[in-house]
């Protein structure tokens, strides 16, 4: 037992009580987490600040408002409802068309708008949001993904998720849906999480329920070495989140769109450790060098260029 | 802020908790341990019947002083009603309650401390006949001095005399005398009453005993019954069974003759308990006296200043703290999922009441029964708050219908169901299902059985008397525990499931 707690402190794996205790307490101010729990708050601040984020269809903030649901849906065929202030992806509802009166879901079941409308009373009563407080419901453009990812992801939006410390982009990975997922990109779901080479934006293996895997479950298809487009756009709209908030610690959420290219989905004050499993190596060095190096990165290219310097695999600096 | 503020906090904390626990120990000699060979019991019969507008009567036997017990207190709770005491038969007491009338259920209870030394109630030669006259009629009569003059011509003294007439009397192929004296199928009662009569035909004056014998743990307890011999100016006490003159300490007197405990008019039937439990204030009223010497001050800020009725309280909620401080344990050291931070600790305290076995049965049973309802319900498409509160009501209804089945069915157990934290159950439920439909079954269930193990960890470390004891007598304590809580606050190494689930990481 304390011989596997003394290899994983070699291998500088961040534990959950040392990110709660020296990352997210330290970095991450109480007053500026209202700015990344509510999505609708970091999509404006978003949209300010000139990064892309999926277009917003609507806002359903109290219960009389879901009447008012088919309305605000007529014009779109596909589209995300999201809960506000929801967490770990509950409470969001894909719709990727329509037959008849009903939606039809990613999975392909049918519901109808009674179900819709419940599911949005549900999530405005706070069923999805951290601590039960009543929450807002939004509507938003459903991405359609590129299709670089078609091949290694089951049915969902596959995305990318990021941990950026101080600015810089320190680890990063991919959440590839499956069929276990229901489509859902969460790892506890049973999504893939493929590592990131942060220099060259290609993948490395992945893991999937604990275990390291190279194939997708569900295609078969290799889930290493893919290119992942846009690199450099991606560890942009990441970078700059930093500036968004003010969070020193923060995870950065995006996708892919084959025709808006980088979104920007949601940034989380608290992001998950499984992304060390899914590249296969410890956040703690990662971090500790980003630290000591953050005063001298001036702007958003510098932080940029140092952690595609110091944060691939191939790099012995942390490894 | 670098951890030393904290480290200076924690060992100040520490430090000064530690310090006074050390004082009061060492100099104010504070007992460190709950003192089991308690001297002084708290007794108690508590009587209860069914008035009907009748005048009413009811007399029971009181204990009295005796050569091994002093009575150092006692009182009658009894509003409304007259109360005398007598002494009906030499060397008995009685208490007679009486009232004109009364309606309903009524109570009545006689209270008494009692302090096992030697006392100086030495009484003297027996002066009332029924202690040394057989009370028995011709035929009997003759056969018990028949038997007497028998055994009497084969012993040496008294003991011998009583260890051949026991070892006669629980033959178990009696002779002829024997089976006269006893009749058929004779019960221990009526053997000890022969052992007696046998006695007082012999010359020596007898009587039958009836007492309780203390027990180590407060409950309530039967009667038990030996018998006595005057010899030597003195009441000995030999064992019904065995015949050894001597009887353990811890029995008590009660009355004595053949009597029954207790005579009413006026009723139809009366119930009585007899309980019993140790004062182990002794040690501590020592210690208290010598804190109110040396300073005054400390003991006005003590929890024995409380009444004794909050005392009991604090007794159980100084223990929270501690229960507190294991799930910090559990959670952030070896990293089990629990539903609710403190849920555990509250299922902890109702365990206190129903038993660990009973507990964990019924808290599963409602649970799952109320996660059914709680999946039908799912099927209306209710709303939070009224889902939340129709879920509660089912809980309740769920309990009271646990409580009547158990108790129909003759477990006793079952009725402190009520005692569970009915929104924190509400709460578990609605968190397992939501759980179960986001994460899977098997995830919930896991996180059901976490938190049932973790208040079952609680429960156990939070029941240990001596801990109960310590920290109660030290709550200085607490500023130790407050102290290695915060230092836990700073903990940042992996948590013992988390090694699991990054093992992947260790092989590389």
């Amino acid at each position: 037992m304390f011989a596997i707690a003394k290899k994983l402190a070699q291998a500088g794996v961040l534990s959950l009580n040392r990110r709660n205790a020296e990352y997210t307490l330290w970095h991450n101010p109480r007053h500026l987490f209202p700015l990344v729990d509510d999505k609708l708050t970091t999509k404006s601040l978003a949209q300010q600040a000139g990064m892309a984020v999926p277009p917003l269809y609507g806002v359903i903030e109290i219960e009389h408002q879901v009447r008012e649901l088919c309305t605000i849906l007529k014009p779109y065929q596909d589209f995300v409802i999201k809960p506000a202030q929801g967490s770990g992806g509950d409470g969001i509802m894909v719709i990727s068309g329509r037959h008849k009166e009903r939606y039809r879901k990613v999975n392909g079941l049918l519901i109808t708008q009674e179900d819709l409308d419940h599911h949005v009373s549900n999530a405005l009563s706070g069923l999805y949001s951290l601590g039960g407080h009543p929450d807002k419901v939004f509507i938003e453009y459903r991405v359609q993904f590129d299709p670089i990812f078609e091949a290694i992801s089951f049915q969902g939006v596959p995305d990318i998720r990021i941990i950026v410390f101080l600015g810089v982009p320190v680890m990063a990975m991919v959440r590839l849906p499956t069929r276990m997922s229901d489509g859902k990109a969460n790892l506890h779901l049973g999504a893939i999480g493929a590592g990131i080479n942060l220099r060259t934006g290609k993948t490395l293996s992945g893991v999937w329920q604990n275990e390291i895997v190279t194939e997708h479950p569900d295609t078969e298809h290799s889930i290493t070495d893919v290119q992942v487009p846009e690199w450099d756009k991606i560890l942009n709209l990441a970078a700059r989140s930093y500036e968004l908030t003010g969070l020193g610690y923060q995870g950065v959420d995006l996708v892919l769109d084959k025709s808006k290219g980088p979104l920007l989905l949601e940034l989380n004050a608290r992001p998950g450790l499984n992304i060390q499993i899914a590249n296969d190596g410890g956040l703690l060095k990662r971090l500790q060098l980003a630290e000591q190096h953050a005063p001298s990165l001036k702007t958003v290219e510098d932080r940029i260029t140092f952690s595609k310097q110091h944060f691939a695999p191939t790099n012995e600096a942390y490894a | 802020m670098n951890k030393r503020h904290l480290y200076i906090l924690a060992l100040t904390l520490a430090f000064s908790g530690l310090g006074l626990f050390v004082y009061k120990s060492f100099v104010l000699h504070f007992p460190l341990v709950p003192d089991t060979s308690a001297l002084i019991w708290n007794i108690e019969v508590h009587a209860t019947f069914t008035a009907e507008n009748h005048p009413i009567k009811v007399g029971i036997y009181i204990p009295r002083n005796t050569p091994q017990y002093a009575i150092l207190d006692e009182n009658f709770i009894s509003p409304g009603y007259g109360l005398a005491t007598t002494t009906p038969e030499e060397g008995n007491r009685r208490a007679v309650w009486s009232i004109r009338k009364a309606n309903g259920k009524q109570s009545l209870y006689y209270r008494a401390v009692i302090r096992r030394m030697p006392t100086d109630h030495e009484p003297g030669e027996p002066k009332t006949s029924p202690l040394k006259k057989p009370t028995l009629e011709t035929p009997l009569l003759e056969a018990a001095q028949a038997l007497a003059k028998d055994i009497l011509s084969k012993s040496a003294d008294t003991e011998t005399f009583v260890q051949a007439l026991i070892k006669r009397i629980h033959n178990p192929s009696p002779d002829e005398t024997i089976s006269v004296l006893l009749g058929q199928n004779p019960t221990l009662e009526i053997k000890l009453n022969t052992i007696v009569e046998v006695l007082k035909a012999s010359g020596l004056p007898a009587r039958v005993i009836h007492g309780i014998r203390i027990p180590t743990i407060p409950r309530s307890v039967q009667w038990v019954s030996w018998f006595q011999v005057y010899d030597n100016k003195a009441w000995r006490s030999f064992d019904p069974l065995t015949g050894t003159p001597e009887i353990s300490a811890d029995y008590v007197e009660w009355w004595h003759g053949n009597n029954p405990f207790y005579k009413s008019s006026g009723i139809k039937k009366l119930e009585y308990s007899v309980s019993i439990a140790p004062n182990h204030e002794e040690a501590i009223q020592a210690a208290l006296l010598s804190t109110k010497l040396a300073i005054p001050k400390l003991l006005d800020f003590s929890l024995f200043n409380l009444p004794l009725q909050t005392q009991a309280v604090y007794r159980i909620l100084l223990m929270v703290p501690l229960g507190a401080f294991l799930l910090l344990v559990l959670r952030n050291i070896i990293g089990i999922q629990t539903f609710g931070t403190f849920m555990p600790i509250l299922m902890a305290l109702a365990f206190r009441e129903t038993q660990l076995l009973w507990g964990v049965i019924l808290f599963s049973l409602i649970v799952s029964l109320g996660l059914v309802v709680r999946f039908y319900l799912e099927q209306l498409k209710l709303l939070l708050v009224p889902r939340l509160a129709s879920l509660l009501i089912v809980v309740v209804g769920l309990m009271a219908f646990l409580s009547i089945l158990s108790y129909q069915l003759g477990f006793e157990r079952g009725l402190s169901v009520a005692l569970f934290p009915m929104v924190i159950i509400t709460m578990t439920i609605e968190r397992m299902c939501i759980v179960w439909e986001e994460r899977g079954a098997s995830e919930s269930i896991q996180q059901g059985i976490g938190s049932l193990l973790v208040a079952v960890l609680t429960y156990l470390t939070m029941t240990i008397p001596y801990v109960e004891h310590v920290l109660f007598v030290f709550p200085e304590l607490l500023l130790v525990l407050l102290a290695g809580t915060l230092l836990m606050g700073r903990y940042s190494g992996f948590r013992l499931l988390e090694l699991h689930r990054f093992k992947a990481l260790a092989s590389s």
